[in-house]
């Protein structure tokens, strides 16, 4: 299957795309680059601000809701940019991420709340299992192609939703979930006002993935990857087995949704079934097609925004009109129109208004941000 | 012996749900390539549609018009939301994903998202006595309708120019077209064939299960999925011997193993299948 | 000229495979469409009609035909035998040529004339024909129809030579009633049949005029299909 219409590069991209490093770094193009550190450094900081924005959250900044709000928002930003490794690189639409997402997620709530393991071993030995079912799993999978692979990753999954559903042994607690026991954390992560440390916890996480993903699109594989998505073929004739770099690629994706996973479950303060469920793997699609699948932000952009309307439109739901209520429909309508209107998603609406931006600016000067 | 029997006869009736969904599913995907999500709001529909008015209208007139309704959104959702993207395969489905979360939620909104009980017609819920087993009419609805179904397709396969060219579209889309025939109005019309069935479904798994939640879809038709891949995509007849494996599979499984290993077993056949026939049981290769 | 086709461009899966081809086809007699392996005969072909996206200037029977919908243009008269026949495997003979049907008084006369065998196969699977079988129900589903131009891509290939020379009879026959654009490897076939020949090159047109000036200049055929005149396909 053909991502076609998504473009490989973007203006973000061409940095590292354009393997020739450019003759001399334009002040736009430094520029470029910084924003990224700059942005970490903001988000870094934000939790010592109190400033108000109205409409878009409730509370100042630094309020424990806020902060709550955006780590939330972080770490789907974080597992959006791991599921589109699998999607937009490798070009593989796996319908079963929500699988390691939750292997990650009630692996540390089960150890930490009924063994009393302590949260690091835990997080470590999760993340390992989550990568081993992932490299099973996708051993499997990855003998099938196209839709029958779509098919047999979505099968796999509701098999892993089925199971925490049933609660074995009381362990996943069911249709309520499993609430992460506070006892057996480092007292950093519990509190509401330690809400922060978990903010910090799901941007170190977001960090993470960005590095690792960015760094797989700079090294020889990223371009392997992106040319098996383009043409088995010509990546067989290399000499290289694409059905060993696509399972390497899943099981990548895998840990990083596993790691995902337990961060989502401390910043929760638990796993429910949701997590588990396709929609949740659905949910990433949208948001990687709504950023921009393949690129080098639009999965971050779009886990993020996704994620913040969701929450802020769940929030605000009863005020709203009929099915706008209703977070999904929100979501899924904007989601179609995205399809047709603007198929290589937000990152190509920043592609299409990057001669306008050009014309607007006055000259080329190092303009302060 | 008694219990055998019923429980072969419920799975046989869960075998039939499926039969209905993945029928249509398969027919879709044979033919205009593509995996649809939105099916399971097709159903959802259906079942709504007839709730409705079962309460004015009485039992077949509800069926009939959830039917109708079904199918008229299968329709246009191919009208309006799959033929614009004509062979761009994964804007197609990326679509129908998007359309089964929105369509969903507006349902949602609409009936709310709790179950609503769904009225039975009083001989639905009469028992009949099979070799000692005392075995729900209901049961015998649910077979009756996807053997109907069957035959129903097969026959319209066979024997009208419609299902001509499906089966040659199944086959080879291209070369449909290049005999001068509009293979798209036949995309449509397996749309509509599709959301019909999977309305009947949804009513009968209303019936069946008593009740209808929006969600429902969603939750059947991962198994429909599953019984369209192992019954090989595009083949009617592949997918009703692979309703009928699973649902019985997934019915003995469960009550003579731990609550969940049949719906697990299901999807072991499923990857068992897929190593040793990737085309599925009936043949047609899967394409990329 | 039933088919002029000017400053032709596709691009498939990244790479241009047509730049540019360029040629007509008369109203009368077959046009053999000639060059090496994988040059793009196939892909001129589908271009023209409708299979692969495409730029340039194609003229049906004076009409524009790009951006056409396939099954509009094979209604208008384009029949379409493409390489490898492309029958419906599943589908019985019966039923390959009734789907094929769309006027009311198709020509079976005139197929079961040339190919009584059909008519003893008619309930057999199309799959489970031969090659040479095959073949003549892929031709038959255009014949059934009134054309205005057939595109017919290798009808011969694979075929043994008694089938060869049974299927060029055929092609001579139906080539005094409709014009044939000619794909073929087979140059014994196209000195029988052509009368005018396109060779492509390079995703261009590298040599159009009479087929017989094309096949009696040996230098020509070498350096343009890369055999001698008397070779048939390798
Ligand atoms: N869908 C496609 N994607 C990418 N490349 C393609 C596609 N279809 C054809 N090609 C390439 O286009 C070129 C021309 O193919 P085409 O089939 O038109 O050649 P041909 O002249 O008919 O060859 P032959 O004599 O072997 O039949 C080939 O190199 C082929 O690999
Ligand atoms: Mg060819």
């Amino acid at each position: 299957m053909k991502s076609s219409s998504v473009p490989t590069t973007s203006p973000a991209a061409s940095p590292a795309a354009s393997s020739p490093s450019p003759p001399s770094v334009t002040p736009p193009g430094r520029l470029r680059r910084l924003a990224p550190l700059l942005a970490l450094l903001v988000a870094v900081v934000l939790p010592w601000s109190t400033l108000r924005l109205p409409g878009l959250f409730e509370g100042p900044l630094n309020s424990p809701g806020t902060l709550q709000l955006l780590a939330v928002c972080l770490v789907f930003a974080g597992l959006a940019l791991g599921y589109d490794l699998l999607f937009g690189r490798a070009g593989l639409l796996s319908f079963g991420h929500a699988l390691y997402v939750a292997a990650g997620a009630y692996g540390v709530d089960i150890l930490v709340s009924h063994y009393g393991w302590r949260l690091w071993p835990t997080v470590a030995v999760t993340v390992l299992a989550a990568a081993v079912l992932a490299a099973l799993l996708g051993a499997v999978a990855l003998r099938t192609s196209g839709i029958a692979f779509s098919m047999v990753t979505l099968a796999f999954a509701q098999v892993g939703h089925i199971v925490i559903n049933r609660d074995p042994g009381g362990l996943t607690g069911g249709e309520e979930g499993l609430p992460l026991s506070s006892a057996g954390l480092p007292a950093m992560f519990t509190g509401v006002v330690n809400t922060v440390n978990l903010y910090w916890l799901a941007l170190a996480f977001l960090t993470v993935v960005v590095v690792t993903v960015h760094t797989i699109d700079r090294a020889p594989l990223g371009r392997t990857l992106t040319g098996l998505r383009d043409d088995e073929r010509r990546i067989a004739v290399l000499g290289l087995s694409p059905y060993r770099l696509k399972l390497l690629a899943f099981v990548l994706a895998g840990t990083l949704a596993g790691l995902g996973g337990a961060t989502y479950a401390l910043v929760v303060g638990g796993a429910s079934p949701h997590i588990a469920s396709s929609e949740l793997t659905l949910s990433l699609i949208v948001m990687a097609v709504l950023g921009g699948a393949g690129t080098r932000w639009g999965a971050v952009v779009g886990g993020f925004l996704y994620a913040y309307l969701d929450q802020r439109l769940a929030r605000l739901g009863g005020s709203l009109p009929g099915p706008f209520g209703e977070p999904l429909f929100v979501l899924g309508t904007l989601f179609i129109l995205a399809v047709y209107f603007a198929p290589g998603g937000l990152a190509s609406l920043s592609s299409r208004l990057e001669p306008l931006r050009r014309a607007l600016r006055p000259r080329p000067a190092p303009d302060a941000i | 012996m008694s219990t055998v029997v019923l429980l072969a006869l419920t799975g046989l009736g869960l075998a039939a749900l499926y039969f209905l969904i993945a029928s249509g599913l398969s027919l879709v995907f044979g033919l205009a390539g593509v995996l649809n999500f939105a099916h399971g709001l097709f159903l959802s529909v259906g079942a709504y549609a007839a709730w409705t008015v079962s309460e004015s209208w009485g039992a077949i007139p509800a069926i009939l018009l959830g039917v109708a309704v079904a199918a008229t959104t299968g329709a246009l959702v191919e009208l309006v939301l799959i033929r614009p993207l004509y062979t761009r395969h994964t804007e197609q489905v990326l679509v129908t994903v998007g359309l089964s979360l929105a369509g969903v939620a507006l349902l949602q909104s609409v009936w709310g998202a709790d179950a609503r009980v769904f009225p039975r017609p009083a001989w639905a819920s009469s028992v009949v006595n099979i070799a000692g087993a005392q075995v729900p009419a209901d049961r015998f609805l649910l077979i009756g309708a996807a053997v109907l179904v069957l035959l129903g397709l097969l026959a319209f396969l066979r024997f009208t120019r419609y299902g001509l060219v499906i089966r040659a579209g199944v086959e080879n889309r291209d070369m449909v077209s290049a005999l001068g025939i509009d293979v798209r109005n036949a995309f449509t019309l397996v749309f509509a064939i599709g959301g019909a069935l999977a309305g009947l479904a949804g009513i009968l798994a209303g019936m069946y299960f008593s009740s209808i939640s929006p969600g429902q879809g969603a939750s059947l038709l991962i198994f429909a999925f599953i019984v369209v891949v192992i019954g090989g995509l595009g083949s009617v007849t592949g997918a009703f011997a692979a309703a009928v494996a699973v649902g019985l599979l997934q019915q003995f499984v469960n009550y003579y193993g731990t609550a969940g290993a049949g719906d697990v077993s299901v999807v072991a056949l499923l990857a068992a299948v897929l190593l040793l026939r990737p085309a599925g049981l009936a043949g047609k290769a899967a394409p990329a | 000229m039933i088919l002029k086709i000017n400053n032709l461009s596709v691009r498939l899966g990244g790479s241009h495979i047509l730049q540019g081809v360029a040629f007509d086809v008369a109203e009368t007699g077959v046009t053999a469409l000639l060059g090496r392996n994988g040059v793009g005969k196939t892909t001129t072909l589908r271009a023209v009609l409708g299979e692969v996206p495409a730029t340039g200037e194609v003229l049906f029977d004076g009409r524009p035909a790009l951006g056409r919908a396939t099954h509009r243009l094979v209604r208008d008269g384009l029949g379409y035998v493409p390489e490898d026949r492309c029958v419906f495997a599943g589908l019985t003979v019966a039923e390959n040529l009734r789907l094929a049907v769309r006027v009311p008084s198709p020509d079976f006369d005139l197929v079961f004339d040339l190919f009584p065998e059909l008519r003893k196969r008619a309930g057999q699977r199309a799959g489970t024909l031969s090659g040479g079988q095959q073949q003549m129900v892929a031709i038959a589903r255009v014949l059934l129809n009134p054309n205005r131009l057939l595109l017919v891509d290798e009808p011969t290939k694979g075929l043994a030579p008694a089938v060869v020379t049974a299927v060029a009879a055929v092609l001579e026959r139906i080539a005094a009633r409709v014009p044939i654009l000619l794909v073929e490897q087979n140059l014994a076939v196209v000195r029988r049949l052509a009368t005018d020949a396109v060779v492509l090159e390079a995703g261009r047109t590298a040599w159009r005029g009479r087929a017989a000036d094309l096949l009696s200049d040996a230098d020509a055929t070498r350096s343009l299909l890369g055999v001698g005149t008397t070779a048939g396909r390798h």
